[in-house]
């Protein structure tokens, strides 16, 4: 791997990720308020999801950087993520 | 520096003057190599700070009723001896001491990527150290919990368990650090045409562990900082009385400290995988299954924490799911050993001090592996849960791995830092009386484990007599084997020994270089054309 | 081929690269630090439903989106800074890296006003009120300070990373040329953003 060359984001394009970003927390401020059930957490969660994907791809370059960094990431989340469903096999089924 | 040229001598790293000399020289270096040996030098004394509690503690055991301390202080020695042989000697281990000093070495590096973060790392270690040592003196007197810090004793007990907490935070912060500098390392400085599948297996064991480092340590230090909080602050959060889930501690807890076994061993590992070709004059036995096998104790070994929980309560389902997780990694532990013993096979031995310490390393790591899965499954752990045979299944592993391959390492590639060898007859006999003495120590435990002699106790029934004698005659036998080995390597390093460049005619890059490595390690960079281990 | 000398030169040459795997290797630290946390909190909440609820009532949404809508701002200008800067674009680094740090004081402006509110009602760590607060109760507002100071903790950490490098784009040693401390900041400071991402459903928008 070497020295990679950059690639230079246009201001327009953070701008508009701004935006969406804030499009999506109007959007989960908004779900929260209507009732639906045990959908509320998972909306919420999904949303914010959302919303770190989009940081992390565009704030964070992994869209435009060496895809070593992406795979990276990723494992490091669905390690986090197997923690917490291996975690839940206790207090789901206690 | 011309006159160096002249005499074609090159400053090897011992020696060298830069902008300070002396031992502020040492203490203000970057060098790789000799922050491997501070490292060293600091672990061999709290290692050997450890034994004598041990020593004590088992002294206390030899008979029935109190010998020489009661149960406080027994309480006391032993979660020092835990956090001493644990955090202070075992999980920097290996990594710290050999992976600074080889690991830039044997993939044809200059040093680490970031030596100022890695003397920064060793610093860490050291106040990390202090910490620890300082609760044992202040405020309410030494940590009686153990080394796991369980909740709620360890949120409720007087002592001063704040200042060990932090200072295993600290301790952890070094860890991390390490790790990262070790990955980055092997990303990006490895010499030309050394593509991944060429690195030699210490490294990759090394990558692995590295892994392990950032991933798991930070989840212990949070879970530290919040017993610092909820000690501190009152706030709660593993407190039963106020709706916390001492459990959820013990799963936080071992997230880390299951792993953590894996910091430890899969370092000792790697620089067996290193030793045994050298002594067969012969290439490994499937060298890509090595690797696998390392990230996949790395990646398995993430998720087994639970069957340190077995009895705690937790719910049956994620009883047998840890029970089945634990077995798996078993298998890539299995497929290191198989590929020790076929690399054997057929080979030209040269049966030589590192190559016996190898010997001796899987012997006793099968014993701890074997007994392990007694422990691994859920209807014996229930019998000897909590019991001496849990003590001697983690001493096999911990120190019968880890241990014995620190020593093993420090045998083989002894002659490639000191540029001196020491007395293969004394070391061999060392090896022996350290050898029985384990054993004799250790082995008894399993025993008296099933017999159901629980652990952690200054005293004991009546009928545990004989066995817990043997026992610490064992102890007395296995710190005399220490005392052979360490004087032998002592009297080398103040000259005694032969001077040699390379005694075994090892094939990785460490052995092309001159002994003692001079500063910069390689005059160029070599480039790479073969994998690691071509006899 | 290299002369030999006495010092030890190894930590001489740049690597940016290798700053950037450093970077990113340490972020997932502290996702893992932050991560253990979150186990907890879905172990709570899930055993306290209905506390966790009534809990979260004591806190203002308004204050929280407000909050999230500032840091969101503030990724975005550290982003624009780290293109400007590839754009060799001194001034406008400078502007948004200076924007940041105001952005960043003003969340914790905020936060204190937050925390200021809760400590006013006898709430806070320690406190006889929090003391006398239900099971479920106890274990939110436990959480809620922890987590939501260990991140103002992470910001300002943030802060003083930004501002070391602001200071550095003055004096030009972070230019068009070298700018890693710069990107690596920047990556420090979409995590603690990203953190927050989190931390706003979780604590603010319980149903």
């Amino acid at each position: 791997m070497e020295n990679e060359k950059h690639h230079i984001v246009p201001y327009m394009t953070h701008i508009m990720v701004l935006l969406g970003l804030i499009l999506l927390t109007v959007i989960t401020v908004l779900i929260t308020s209507v009732e639906l059930g045990a959908y509320n957490t998972a909306a919420a969660m999904l949303i914010a999801s959302l919303k770190g994907a989009v940081v992390l791809l565009y704030f964070m370059h992994l869209k435009f950087d060496h895809k070593i960094y992406w795979v990276m990431v990723s494992l490091v989340i669905a390690i986090f993520a197997a923690v917490i469903v291996v975690t839940f096999f206790d207090y789901l089924y206690r | 520096m011309t006159d160096n040229i002249e005499t074609r001598h090159e400053p090897n790293y011992l020696e060298y003057r830069g902008k300070h000399g002396g031992i502020l020289g040492w203490l203000t270096t970057t060098d790789h190599k000799r922050i491997g040996l501070l490292y060293f030098y600091s672990m061999m004394t709290f290692f050997l700070a450890g034994v004598v509690m041990g020593l004590l503690m088992k002294y206390e055991l030899i008979s029935p009723g109190e010998q020489i301390m009661g149960p406080q202080t027994y309480n006391g020695l032993f979660t020092l001896h835990g956090l001493t042989m644990i955090f202070l000697f075992v999980i920097p281990g290996v990594a710290a001491v050999f992976g600074n000093f080889f690991l830039p070495i044997l993939i044809g590096a200059k040093d680490v990527s970031f030596p100022r973060l890695n003397l920064m790392s060793w610093y860490l270690y050291i106040i990390g150290a202090i910490v620890v040592l300082i609760s044992q003196f202040m405020g309410d007197g030494p940590p009686d919990t153990g080394w796991t810090f369980y909740a709620p004793y360890s949120l409720k007990t007087n002592t001063n368990v704040v200042a060990a907490v932090t200072g295993a935070f600290i301790l952890g912060f070094s860890s991390i650090l390490t790790g990262l500098n070790f990955i980055v390392t092997m990303h990006r400085l490895r010499a030309p045409g050394m593509g991944w599948l060429r690195m030699p297996l210490f490294g990759w064991a090394l990558y692995g562990t590295g892994w392990i480092q950032l991933l798991a340590t930070p989840v212990v230090g949070i879970t530290f900082l919040m017993v610092i909080a909820e000690r501190v602050l009152g706030i709660g959060f593993f407190d039963p009385a106020i709706g916390g889930d001492p459990i959820l501690y013990q799963h936080l807890f071992w997230i880390y400290s299951h792993p953590a076994v894996y910091i430890m061993i899969l370092p000792a590992m790697g620089a067996i995988t290193e030793i045994i070709p050298t002594f067969a004059r012969k290439t490994i036995f499937g060298y890509t299954a090595i690797v696998i096998s390392s990230m996949a104790i790395a990646f398995v070994g993430y998720f087994v924490w639970g069957h340190h929980m077995f009895t705690s309560g937790m719910s049956s389902t994620s009883r047998w799911v840890f029970s089945l997780l634990t077995f798996l990694v078993a298998i890539p532990s299995a497929i290191k050993v198989f590929n020790w013993t076929a690399t054997l096979y057929k080979g030209s031995i040269n049966i030589q001090t590192p190559f016996l310490w190898s010997i001796a390393f899987i012997f006793v790591f099968m014993i701890g592996g074997f007994s392990g899965l007694v422990v691994g499954s859920l209807a014996t752990d229930i019998h000897v849960h909590d019991t001496a045979f849990v003590v001697a299944h983690f001493h096999y592993i911990v120190f019968g791995g880890t241990g014995f391959a620190f020593f093993g390492a420090l045998h083989y590639w002894y002659p490639k830092m000191f540029a001196r060898v020491y007395n293969f007859k004394i070391a061999n006999i060392g090896l022996l009386i350290f050898f029985i003495g384990f054993n004799l120590l250790y082995f008894p435990m399993f025993y008296l484990g099933m017999l159901g002699m629980p652990r952690r106790y200054y005293d004991y029934l009546p009928m545990f007599h004989s066995a817990n004698t043997l026992s610490t005659i064992g102890s007395w036998i296995m710190a005399a084997g220490l005392l052979v080995i360490i004087i032998n390597l002592a009297r080398a390093r103040r000259g005694k020994g032969k001077e040699v460049d390379d005694p075994w005619d090892g094939k990785t890059l460490e052995w092309q270089i001159a002994s003692p490595p001079p500063v910069e390690n390689f005059e160029q960079i070599p480039v790479v054309e073969h994998g690691p281990y071509e006899y | 081929m290299e002369t030999v000398t006495h010092t030890h030169t190894a930590d001489a040459h740049r690597d940016d690269t290798a700053s950037k795997i450093g970077m990113w290797l340490f972020i997932f630290t502290e996702i893992l630090l932050f991560g253990g946390l979150f186990i907890v909190y879905s172990v709570y909440r899930y055993m306290n439903p209905v506390a966790f609820h009534l809990a979260h009532e004591e806190l203002s949404i308004t204050m929280g989106f407000i909050n999230t809508i500032i840091l969101l701002v503030s990724s975005a200008t550290v982003a624009i800074s780290i293109s400007a800067m590839q754009k060799n674009d001194r001034k406008m680094t400078m502007l948004m890296l200076a924007a940041t740090l105001i952005l960043a004081a003003v969340f914790l402006v905020n936060k204190y006003f937050e925390w200021g509110g809760k400590f006013e009602h006898g709430l806070y760590p320690g406190s006889d009120l929090m003391k006398s607060l239900s099971n479920g109760d106890m274990l939110f507002f436990s959480l809620y300070f922890f987590m939501t100071g260990l991140h103002g903790v992470h910001i300002i950490i943030g802060m003083v990373l930004l501002a070391i490098t602001l200071a550095k784009v003055r004096s030009g040693r972070v230019n068009g040329g070298s700018y890693a401390l710069l990107e690596n900041s920047g990556l420090y400071w979409h995590l603690v953003d990203l953190i927050w991402i989190f931390l706003f459903p979780l604590f603010y928008l319980i149903h």
